[in-house]
This record gives structure tokens, sequence and C-alpha cells, in this order.
């Protein structure tokens, strides 16, 4: 394939996929948490870490990884203790990031297209020594994300049993946002600063359309962030488009097409739902109506109707009544 | 023997507001006791301290005999916490969440084991939902995600199990179920905390209750029904009914009068 012959091409590739494996990932506890945008919320804080790196002449890469992992702990901190809501800890820390980036960059006389690379990525001129870094710390983030699944579902699901049942609820939060700022770096490269929440939770927003479980969200969601990222970057190199836009264009893509779906199995999931009995112990139970109106045909298997469970017996839905079966009529409940 | 539970002299404040103080409360294994009270009356505080969700600013609180603070026997205890609903931002089937509950129990980065499994398939068989195991919690109607929780706390084999409010919201049919779910432990000699707002179908297993009232403990004896209840509501009604949590009126001269 022509592909290959490119060593760019393959650095790219080999960046897009652990990428687009360990992004989501992280993702779908992030999301699981309600706090799908703290990836987004350390992507800006990273670019005060870029610059940083511009500023003193160190690889950006690595004050990026430190400075989003400091943002990281910052947030859960925040959010933890300053009984401030995620949301406002988050708006705190993505306008101190962003600015402070900016300035500091300008300081050190880096013109805002060298930014440009961080903050969009530039997967394209990814260099050999990037790359190593990438994988490597996309194994890491991806280890921990499915070997301590468990404890970090446990933990996202209920902090209250999860402490109950003697995890230590503080650590595990302090994780995930440390998997995240490390994931943001790594994606850094790939979609850049600006666009790599997408990548954390559009594919775990997709796969949800259609999952019933959480490890077939996960499985899903790094699936389609995969498929993505690898998609996004074989389209630029035949197109002149950029590749981390066209990889966040991709994953929204494939939310567009499953979200029909996802309406439409929600809609028969509810529509099958059981009646419940209610309970009301003021008004007691009185006798039972009869449908008035001759019924033309019997309920059943195949009258078209819809059956609905309702406690011992089956209802069905005839033009917004809901009949059930009685000896020689219909009641309507 | 040393009592499961046991509170001395136990006080809590949230934010400067004293909401317990003066708890003394010891609980024996395979006591089933019912903590009841109005709104506000500090009950569910009161089974958060007992596990450590609520930091004391006095006293002593003891599981197994253990302060709470060098315990890390959770495996032995079980909580069902007072929620609205299971569901998180990620769909999670029924078998997910209820597998949690094994989490004590198991190694850190080691599958679940033979029993582990039958453990969590048990207690989804206890509350009634083996045929909705693999649905998402969030398509179960309150009750059964509430049994959904009850299932979770249910895996672990708890020898204390503390339950928030576990029938709030949930359907006679259900709090049926969940009365015999509880019988099935009680039999096997676990302890059970209850907080709960109307007692319902559990009536029957219950051997002691313990009625919170403005952060106290205002009854702690046998059951003697809703009589209890009625006379201390009605014994300090006069006393309170202006301040009922110690608040002082501050209004200023600015206010409308109604509101002084």
């Amino acid at each position: 394939m022509v592909l290959f012959d490119y060593a760019f091409i393959v650095r790219a590739l080999l960046a897009a996929l652990f990428t687009g494996l360990a992004a989501p990932a992280v993702g779908t506890y992030l999301v699981q948490r309600r706090l799908a945008l703290l990836g987004d919320g350390i992507g800006h804080i990273s670019v005060t870490g870029v610059a940083i790196g511009l500023l003193t002449g160190t690889e950006p890469t690595y004050t990026a990884v430190l400075v989003a992992i400091a943002g990281g702990i910052m947030i859960e901190v925040i959010r933890e203790r300053g009984r401030t809501s995620g949301d406002v800890a988050l708006a705190l820390l993505f306008y101190g990031g962003i600015a402070g980036g900016v300035l500091l960059t300008g300081i050190a006389g880096q013109s805002a297209a060298t930014l440009n690379t961080y903050l969009f990525g530039s997967i394209t001129t990814i260099s050999t020594g990037d790359v190593w870094v990438t994988v490597v710390l996309a194994i890491v983030v991806i280890a921990v994300a499915l070997g301590l699944a468990p404890q970090l579902f446990a933990v996202a699901q209920d902090e209250e049993f999860a402490k109950v049942a003697g995890l230590n609820v503080r650590f595990y939060n302090v994780l995930v946002s440390v998997l995240a700022a490390v994931t943001v770096t790594v994606a850094m490269r790939t979609v850049g600063l600006l666009l790599v929440s997408a990548l954390m939770v559009v594919p775990v927003a997709t796969a949800q359309q259609v999952t019933r479980g959480f490890r077939a969200t996960l499985v899903a969601a790094m699936g389609l962030g995969t498929a993505a990222s690898i998609g996004g970057v074989v389209i630029s190199t035949y197109v002149d488009v950029a590749p981390g836009a066209t990889i966040v264009l991709l994953s929204l893509a494939a939310f567009a097409s499953a979200w029909p779906f996802g309406v439409w199995v929600r809609r028969r999931v509810r529509l099958a739902a059981p009646f419940t009995e209610p309970v009301d112990l003021l008004v007691p139970a009185t006798g039972h109506s009869a449908v008035p109106e001759e019924h033309e045909h019997q309920h059943g298997e195949h009258c078209g109707h819809r059956a609905v469970p309702h406690g011992d017996h089956v209802d069905y839905v005839h033009d917004g009544h809901r009949h059930a079966p009685h000896g020689s009529h219909y009641d309507e409940h | 023997m040393r009592p499961v539970v046991e509170i001395r002299d136990g006080a809590v404040e949230l934010s400067g507001r004293p909401v317990l103080r003066g708890i003394d409360l010891a609980i024996a294994a395979g006591e089933v006791v019912v903590v009841l009270g109005a709104n506000g009356s500090g009950k569910s505080t009161l089974v958060r301290t007992m596990l450590g969700l609520v930091p004391t600013c006095r006293g002593e609180v003891r599981l197994f005999g253990t302060p709470l603070e060098k315990f890390h026997d959770w495996k032995r205890v079980g909580f069902v916490p007072q929620r609205v609903t299971a569901a998180g931002g990620v769909p999670a089937s029924v078998r997910e969440v209820v597998a949690a509950g094994r989490l004590a129990q198991r190694r850190l980065l080691t599958p679940m084991r033979a029993r582990d499994r039958t453990a969590v398939s048990e207690a989804i068989a206890a509350v009634g939902l083996t045929d909705r195991a693999g649905d998402g919690v969030s398509t179960l109607s309150g009750g059964q995600q509430q049994r959904a929780l009850i299932a979770r706390a249910l895996a672990g084999r708890p020898e204390l199990l503390v339950l928030d409010e576990p029938t709030a919201g949930v359907d006679q049919a259900s709090q049926e179920l969940f009365a015999n779910t509880l019988a099935g432990l009680v039999d096997q000699g676990a302890t059970i905390v209850l907080v709960a707002h109307e007692i319902g179908p559990v009536r029957r297993l219950i051997g002691r209750s313990v009625v919170m009232r403005d952060g106290r403990v205002v009854y702690d004896g046998p059951p003697t029904g809703d009589a209890v209840l009625q006379h201390e509501a009605g014994h300090h009604a006069t006393l309170d009914t202006a301040h009922p949590d110690h608040t002082p009126t501050v209004t200023s001269p600015v206010d409308p009068r109604e509101a002084r």
C-alpha cells in the first residue's frame, strides 16, 4: 500500500491508533462521572504547559504533561474541597490556562503559528521520538483504565458506596484526572489541545446510543475512537484537510448516524415498559369499567396492538386506551 | 461480645452547624434496628456517621469493635445509599452495578471468580431482577433501580447491612419482596440498620426502634408502633414550633412585618 511508503504517514498512523484507543477509554469514566468537559479543561491548562516549554526551550510535550497533571489534580481538589460545582472549577481553569498560554507564548517570542500546531494538532510533522512517547503513555493509560476498571467504575458510579466498599475514593478520583491529563498530552499532537476532548467524549456518546452495559460502552468507544483517528489520518493524506479536525468530524458523523438508532431503541423500550399498579391508598378499588363500544376483534399476539405486561396479565394499547381481556369483554385499564 | 456498631458521645457538625449531638448507641450482632424520624431529624446522618461517610466532631464510632479510623474490614459491611437513581452518565447493566458490591471481596487486578459471579447472580435473584440482569439500570423503574442497589449491597454477603430509606418510592409488591429478602438475611444472623420514613412490610422483622428528633435520639427501645412517634411529636411541639432548628429569627427593620 502506497501509504506505508512514507515514514511520516506510518508515524502519524501509529500515533492516531494509540490516541484513538486511549482517549475514549479515559473518556468513558469522565462521562460516567458527568465530567465530560474535564478533558477540555485540562487541554486548556496544557496550553500554558506548552508555552512554558517554548519559553524555557524544553520539549513542550514534557512541560505540557507536568502542567496537565497539576491542572487535573487541581480540578479534582477544587471540586472536592471547594464545594464548587465541577463546571465552575473547570471554567476557572479553562480561562486561566489559555490566557497564561497565550501570554507566555508572546513573551517567548513565538508566533501564533507555533502555538497552533499544539492547539489543533500536527500529526504529520510528528517525530519518531514523539511517536514513542505517545505510544508508551497511551499503553500506560489503557492498561490502568482497563486493569482498574471495576474500581474506577464503582467510584464513578457511586462515590459513597465505593467508600463503604473500602475503596480510597480520593485516590481513584485523582487517578482519573491524571489519566485524563496524560491522555490530553498524548492526543495533543494528533488532534490538538482544543479538540482532544472530542476524541474522549464523542465516541462514548456514540457507543451509548446502542449499548446497554458499561463494559460494552467502553470497548465500543475505544473501537470507534480508533476508527475515527485512523480514518481521519488516511483521509487527510488523500485530501488536503487538517487531520485533527477530520478525526473529530468523523467521530461526530458516527454519532450523527448512531443517534436516530438510539432514539428508536429508547422509544421501543419505553413503549414496552410494564404498566405498574398504582399504589393509591386513599381511593379504594372499585369494580371495573368495561370498554363501552362493541369490540370488533380479539386482541392477541397478532392483532397489531402493542401488548404490554401489567401485573399478572397483558394490556393492549388500543387507540390511546389500555384494554385488558376480561372474560367476554375488555376492561379499560 | 462487642457490639457491631457502637457510637459513644457522638456529635456531628456540617459546616459548623450541629446536626447530631449526644449520640450513644450500641447495636449488637443480629439486631434489626429501624431509625425513624422526621425529615431533617438527623436519621440519615446517623447511619452515614456509622459508616464514616460523615466525620464526627467528638466522640467515638466503632464497627465490629474497631475504631472507625482503623477499620479496614469493609467486606463485612453492606450499604444501600439513599438515592433517586442508580444510573450514571454511561449506561451500566444491572449485573455490572450489582457486581460492584463484590469489590471489597475481590483482589486488585484479578478478574471475578466463580464465587463472585454466583454471589452476584444470587443477589439479583433475591430482589427478583434476574430477567432484567442484562438491561441498563436507567431503563428500570424507580423501584427496580432501588432493588438493584439493594442487590449490590447483598452481593457482598454483609454481616452488617445499613440501608438509608431503601423503600422510598418503591411500590407495595417490591416492598414485600424486599421484606422477604431482609428476612432471609436476618435468618443468617446479619445485623440490619434501616432508616425509614414509614415502616411498611418490614415491620414484622424489626426488633428495636431508634427515633431521632432534632439531632438527638429521643426513643430507643422495642418498636411500639407509631404511638411513640406521635407522643414524641406532641410532647415537644409547643417548645419548638417557632424555631425548629434553633436558628434565631433575625430580621432587619426593612423586612416586611410578616417576616418578623
